[in-house]
């Protein structure tokens, strides 16, 4: 079996950041792979711990500097992966729909059983690839799994997708299938530093569009951003300034007189 | 014409909030494109949610009457035999999590482009929708160049449309056979349930991230201690398997409105707010002064948890 794993590079905003035009300024912004993805690769390598045969490739569209996220994946037990990325690819604003061609371009050289994303970005929260790719690629799917069992020959698995308010569907799902991944599905594992040696020497191939069989017009986008700005506060908060034991006391004022700690 | 067709939410026999609020927008931008909205029901009990959802603004409810609950193959193929009928300019659907596991399938099915998590829309010759970027730190407008469209909205950014009206139902025939679906619903469970209801507390403080290891939850035990307070906590604190299931608040766990709220090192994402935000009080301690958790705080406290916790416990000890 194989299964393709979906990894994004996300961004996440400093405490104190600037905007500047439509983004926020690259030196306030910090790279990290995507929480759900965490969890995404955590599934496919315990599946590839359970079965004998199972190999793992993660999928990424990203620049060079993804490389090091990348890497990441392949220290806690990615067999090898693919990055997507060249000047059309670079330049576009992508959305859905381009990440999906760009994806089943990769499902169709992969040819996977099972394809693992994460339920959303942390950075653009769309939450749309993983279930958009699927029905491009004719395979079932199910979206926000927080539980996940495998019959032994691989041909479906028994999900739980996580509903609003504390209730989860039990749902069957056929294989192939892309099933995306909730956080809390698993215990993600730090890499080892055996991981992280054996990561260096693990193939990412690079893939540009032609490499693809597409061309300018799959990244090309009817969708663009056009600002960005800080959401204007409707906060009419109270704010306790001082000295740490001086907000705790007036935290403590606060609480008393709102009658809720019992002394 | 240029008309809107919205898709209806709704679970185990009751109409979700989402579908009134989806009228709404769906009303909002029908006006701006000086056409129809059509509201589709989509399984179980139809003509009950039809009546539910006759309200002023909906020209017109669709009922599929196939199967009794969400399935995410009858939702987006009834959703894209429907718009082949009614040929609308704009798709709306619920950001809800059933929307996430059908929505994308529409739009991919029928080409359309997808703005998904929409908090506001305007339509101008296009249409401009704003939504979060950033766990919410920012908001960006993105401009769609293309017609029609498809987006998904965001519950509890509209207000809810509750005037009724007579508004004619049609039946829509759409065959769907679920064992014949390569995702079949077995069932549901429900989670969380345990020793204590956060729900029932008047005083609950709520541990984030930010307290970074799991040993140094000991520091808020110690305050809920000193201040006969009841524990709960944001997602990633029960994913880490620090506290059980039944204290967490947000959208997949409990809604909780106690008289006091107190929020530290939680950074207030959309998903968690949807739990609290009809807390009495809200108080938030964070490092970060853009948290929006401090957009919905009453009292607010920028600054270390590590230094203002153990003074809070000082001053009730
Ligand atoms: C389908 C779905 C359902 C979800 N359901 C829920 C749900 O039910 N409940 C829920 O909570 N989330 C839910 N989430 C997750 C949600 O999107 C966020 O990821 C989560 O709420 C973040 O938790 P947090 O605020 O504790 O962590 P973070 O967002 O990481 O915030 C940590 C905060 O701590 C602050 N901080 C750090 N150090 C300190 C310090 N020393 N002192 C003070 N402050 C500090 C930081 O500034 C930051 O603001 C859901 C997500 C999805 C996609």
């Amino acid at each position: 079996m194989k299964i393709l794993v979906t990894v994004k590079e996300v961004a996440e905003a400093a405490d104190d950041f600037e905007i500047e035009g439509t983004d926020i300024g690259e030196q306030y912004l910090e790279y990290d792979l995507n929480e759900w993805d965490d969890y995404a690769v955590e599934a496919a390598v315990q599946l590839s711990e359970t079965y004998d045969d199972v190999e793992v490739v993660s999928a990424t569209i990203g620049p060079e500097r993804a490389e090091e996220t990348i890497r990441m994946a392949l220290a806690k037990g990615v067999d090898r992966s693919i990055r997507v990325w060249d000047d059309d690819v670079a330049a576009a604003d992508l959305d859905v729909a381009a990440k999906t061609r760009l994806f089943a371009a990769v499902v169709e050289e992969e040819d996977p059983d099972l394809v693992l994303s994460g339920v959303q970005a942390a950075d653009d929260g769309f939450g749309a690839t993983g279930v958009s790719l699927a029905d491009e690629i004719g395979f079932d799917w199910a979206a926000v799994v927080n539980d996940l069992e495998t019959e032994d020959d691989l041909s479906m698995a028994h999900v739980h997708r996580e509903l609003e308010g504390g209730i989860e569907e039990l749902t069957d799902v056929d294989f192939p299938a892309v099933l995306t991944i909730q956080t809390g599905l698993n215990e993600p594992r730090y890499a080892s530093l055996r991981g992280i040696r054996q990561a260096q020497s693990k193939e990412i191939a690079e893939f540009g569009l032609a490499d693809l069989g597409l061309d300018a017009d799959a990244v090309a986008s009817p969708i663009s951003r056009t600002g960005m700005y800080e959401p204007e506060t409707e906060s009419d908060a109270t704010y306790l300034d001082g000295a740490a034991d001086e907000q705790a006391g007036q935290l403590a004022d606060v609480l008393r007189e709102k009658g809720v700690v019992s002394e | 014409m240029s008309d809107v067709l919205a898709v209806a939410d709704h679970r185990r026999g009751a109409v979700r909030d989402v579908s009134f609020e989806i009228v709404r927008a769906g009303r909002e931008l029908a006006d701006d494109l000086d056409g129809d909205l059509h509201l589709a029901v989509i399984a179980g009990d139809v003509d009950a949610f039809a009546d539910r959802l006759s309200l002023a603004g909906v020209d017109a409810i669709h009922t599929v009457e196939a199967g009794e609950e969400f399935n995410h193959d009858l939702y987006a193929g009834a959703t894209a035999a429907l718009f082949e009928e009614l040929a609308p300019t704009a798709v709306l659907m619920p950001n809800s999590v059933n929307g996430l596991d059908y929505a994308p399938a529409v739009a991919n099915r029928l080409d359309l482009p997808l703005v998904a998590d929409a908090v506001d829309l305007a339509y101008d010759d296009g249409l401009e929708a704003t939504r979060e970027m950033y766990g919410s730190k920012v908001e960006t407008t993105v401009e769609v160049s293309e017609e029609p469209f498809a987006v998904t909205v965001r519950g509890g950014e509209w207000a809810a449309l509750e005037e009724r009206a007579d508004v004619p139902v049609e039946a829509f025939e759409y065959e769907f056979d679920e064992s014949a679906s390569g995702a079949r619903v077995q069932g549901f469970e429900e989670v969380g349930a345990g020793d204590v209801d956060i729900a029932d507390a008047e005083f609950l403080v709520s541990v984030g991230r930010g307290i970074e290891e799991e040993e140094n939850l000991e520091l808020i035990e110690e305050l809920v201690e000193v201040t006969g307070a009841t524990m709960s906590s944001s997602r990633p604190i029960v994913d880490n398997g620090w506290l059980p299931k039944n204290r967490q608040v947000g959208q997949s766990g409990k809604q909780v409105t106690p008289d006091v709220y107190l929020a530290i090192g939680i950074s207030g994402a959309v998903q968690h707010v949807a739990g609290m935000k009809g807390a009495e009080t809200i108080i938030a301690i964070n490092t970060d002064p853009n948290a929006p958790i401090f957009d919905i705080a009453d009292y607010g406290i920028v600054g270390d948890l590590f230094d203002v916790v153990p003074a809070l416990i000082e001053e009730f000890e």
